[in-house]
């Protein structure tokens, strides 16, 4: 069925296996569905990934420019993150500039790199105040069964460690490719989980279905020091207690060390 | 006069079927005297007729189908139906309550709101109309439990079997109660999730295998032993 | 304040191709990626990829990676774009911000507008639209990564996804493109052969019907270069349409013998 209009005895059957602690899929309230990550998939960027979570799709392309550094930061080269949700991905998705969704979808994965300052800016700086690298992360969303923040997150992450940076000279005050290549200099390691609130009860990773019927979302996005550099809430007109979320921070340092296993691998 | 293939063989949209004096059925087209593929599917000669079963197809309504459909909108004079075709359906409320409908009186939401799972029957449609439904016969109406699955309506004579035979073996063996919409979606409703998920293997693999033979069964066999295999645990 | 991202962000000088000493094919008709004058570039084609799309298909050609997903046919919005007596085409050509050398921005440019068009005028004639009156078909040409060719590229892998999507096709579409560099009629331009090359010749072509419906010409040619680039673009659609056909049943049978096992 295409419209997206949930249906009733759909989330009746939802809720009422969670409260005997069930998904519909038999999934642990913290499991996650099947990884899939690939990187470097497109080849002409200068970093790329692919992560599959479940059916949920996304594709991250790193693009660099050069360009002029914020006034009041002149030796730090310039992060930019931006999502499509691609028309395809769903079918109520419709062609056209970023609706909120997407605008939330970017600037939840920007939080997460530019906080825990998983890039090194300072390194992109070519000539202070003149000259800075702009790293462009850009998200697109191929196929949306629920989720696209931590799916986005981990896609970002490869895709950033998978980047590299032509070698360069400066030569007259322009910069000059030289030949070989350099890792983009990352530092840290945000990993997202997104909680989905449905009755009472807290799942990890929803699936579409859950996604459908939830009240609410929380995702928090940790570091490689189990820090905690972004927090949203979301998706819903529901509430969380304090006890739900000092129980989702604890279970999310647990949950972020093993999915970062899964972009980092040494 | 030329044929092209040999039965079930796999054809693709613009193949030349066939030529000459044969009639175009389902998924196929006739021009200049030649019948082309416009689907791909596998293609049957059955006597004058050359028909494709296409491997995936949309629904498109016909008058007397049995289908089962999502809620989406309450109107004034009834709902708006979504049932998988390329228009939406329209069920009036003068199908639903009784004699004296008054608009203004009548809560229709109460009868069936949006996110209700209704069964219903076509009761016309051609191209230029929405189709329209009735929920007037016994067995229709809100569906009120169950799990739903969904395949490609082309499938779906396969599900129903020979004269109803695939089907009724999956109820004898699951217990399940199927009801299937000829729209491709199937309701599953069983006395326990472990039955229900029989089902659901079962209805999964004739999606799979729809062109093998002696696919009945095959589909028999599997349900016995996953159902072995669950109880041994 | 931010970084001047309005101001045009410098690409470091990198090597071009420089139009009037480096050349495209070399003596022994050899082109730059080693191809000969009459050779496509190595081709893969795969359906069904998408889960959520009705029809969806995946095409490389060289180094071109193109996704297409198909909605439909479903009721048309907004309304007034409806016709009374057929469906409608909603057909969009784009390019992702990274599938190029220098990011391209997300917002349509106008050549995305009107690749977009002539594709789905390529597209239309082969499909049967007076079957489904005011409704609409939904056609998403992703270029994931871009090397020249991409809206032949675009054509030949909306086609697949729309006979993924089960839509009545009186024949599936094809495109190739052919042109001229070095005073040499080429087949299937890469990026550098199109923007340094004489002339680029797309062709949109329904192999059954023997029907062009998409041709475009950027270029100086000759009356008869014309008619050779045209009948070399079909020659190179034809390959191509064996390769579609192969990637339809393909699907069929790898499901058929996971059945057999």
């Amino acid at each position: 069925m295409t419209s997206p209009i949930v249906v009733r005895i759909k989330k009746k059957r939802i809720i009422e296996l969670l409260e005997k602690g069930k998904r519909v899929d038999e999934r642990e309230p913290t499991d996650y569905r099947k990884i899939e990550l690939e990187e470097g998939v497109i080849e002409r960027a200068e970093g790329s990934a692919r992560v599959r979570l479940g059916k949920t799709d996304v594709m991250v392309g790193v693009k660099f420019a050069t360009g002029t550094p914020f006034s009041d930061m002149p030796d730090s080269g310039v992060l930019t993150v931006n999502a499509e949700l691609v028309p395809f991905a769903a079918a109520e998705f419709e062609p056209g500039p970023p609706g909120e969704d997407a605008v939330e979808l970017a600037r939840v994965v920007d939080r997460g790199i530019r906080e825990s300052k998983a890039i090194d800016l300072e390194k992109l700086c070519v000539e202070s105040g003149k000259i800075v690298f702009v790293v462009f992360v850009d998200v697109y969303v191929l196929n949306y069964d629920g989720n696209l923040i931590d799916a986005s997150t981990m896609a970002a992450l490869a895709a950033l460690i998978n980047t590299k940076m032509f070698k360069y000279t400066v030569e007259d005050g322009e910069i000059v490719k030289k030949p070989g290549y350099t890792p983009l200099p990352i530092v840290n390691y945000p990993i997202a989980v997104t909680f989905a609130k449905i009755g009472d009860k807290l799942v990890l990773d929803a699936g579409l279905d859950e996604e459908e019927v939830m009240d609410a979302r929380l995702t928090m996005t940790m570091d490689k020091d189990g820090k905690i550099v972004a927090i949203q809430k979301g998706g819903g007109s529901g509430y969380f207690t304090k006890e739900e979320i000092a129980e989702a921070a604890k279970i999310a340092q647990k949950k972020t060390e093993e999915l970062r296993k899964i972009v980092v691998k040494s | 006069m030329p044929v092209f293939y040999e039965k079930k063989q796999l054809v693709a949209p613009g193949d030349l079927l066939a030529e000459g004096d044969y009639v175009p059925g389902d998924s196929t087209y006739k021009e200049n005297g030649k019948i082309y593929a416009s689907r791909l599917g596998l293609v049957y000669y059955d006597g004058r007729r050359v028909h494709i079963v296409a491997l995936k197809a949309f629904y498109l309504p016909a008058p007397g189908d049995t289908i089962i459909g999502k809620v989406v909108e309450t109107t004034p004079g009834g709902w708006i139906i979504d049932i998988n075709a390329p228009q939406p359906a329209r069920l009036r409320a003068s199908d639903v309550v009784e004699r004296s409908f008054k608009p203004e009186t009548t809560d229709l939401p109460s009868i069936f709101d949006v996110g209700d799972l209704i069964i219903a029957k076509v009761v016309a449609y051609d191209r230029t109309r929405d189709p329209l439904l009735t929920i007037r016969e016994p067995g229709l109406g809100k569906i009120m439990r169950g799990q739903l699955f969904e395949v490609t309506p082309t499938k779906i004579p396969r599900v129903i079997g020979r004269q109803g035979s695939m089907v009724s073996m999956i109820k004898k063996e699951t217990g399940c109660q199927l009801t299937i919409g000829q729209n491709g979606l199937i309701l599953i409703s069983g006395r326990s999730p472990k039955d229900e998920r029989l089902a659901i293997l079962a209805l999964r693999k004739i999606e799979a295998e729809s062109h093998t033979s002696g696919l009945t069964d095959q589909v028999n066999e599997m349900i016995k032993k996953e159902r072995k295999a669950v109880e041994s645990k | 304040m931010k970084a001047s991202k309005k101001k045009k962000t410098k690409k470091a000088k990198a090597k071009k191709v420089d139009k009037k000493s480096e050349k495209l094919i070399d003596k022994k008709g050899i082109r730059l990626d080693g191809r000969k004058l009459d050779e496509l570039r190595p081709v893969k084609m795969e359906i069904g990829v998408l889960p959520n799309a009705d029809g969806s298909a995946y095409l490389e050609q060289g180094k071109n990676k193109i996704l297409v997903g198909v909605y439909g046919p479903k009721e048309a919005h907004p309304r007034h774009i409806a016709k009374q007596d057929r469906a409608v085409i909603q057909c969009r050509y784009h390019m992702a911000p990274f599938s190029v050398d220098e990011r391209k921005s997300p917002a349509p440019s106008r050549r995305d507008i009107e690749l977009s068009k002539v594709i789905r005028q390529a597209l239309e004639p082969a499909i049967f639209l007076e079957y489904y009156p005011k409704t609409a078909i939904q056609v998403y040409i992703e270029i994931l990564q871009a090397d020249g060719g991409t809206r032949c590229a675009g054509i030949t892998t909306a086609s697949l996804a729309l006979a993924d999507a089960g839509i009545p096709m009186r024949d599936l579409v094809v495109a190739c493109a052919a042109g001229k560099a070095d005073g040499k009629l080429i087949v299937d331009l890469m990026d550098t052969e199109d923007k340094v090359g004489d002339a680029d010749v797309p062709v949109a072509f329904m192999p059954n019907l023997n029907a062009i419906t998409l041709l475009q010409m950027d270029g100086n040619l000759s009356v008869k270069e014309f008619n050779n680039a045209i009948s070399m673009a079909i020659d190179g659609c034809k390959q191509l349409y064996d390769i579609q056909k192969e990637a339809l049943k393909t699907k069929y049978i790898t499901v058929k013998e996971e059945a057999e096992q």
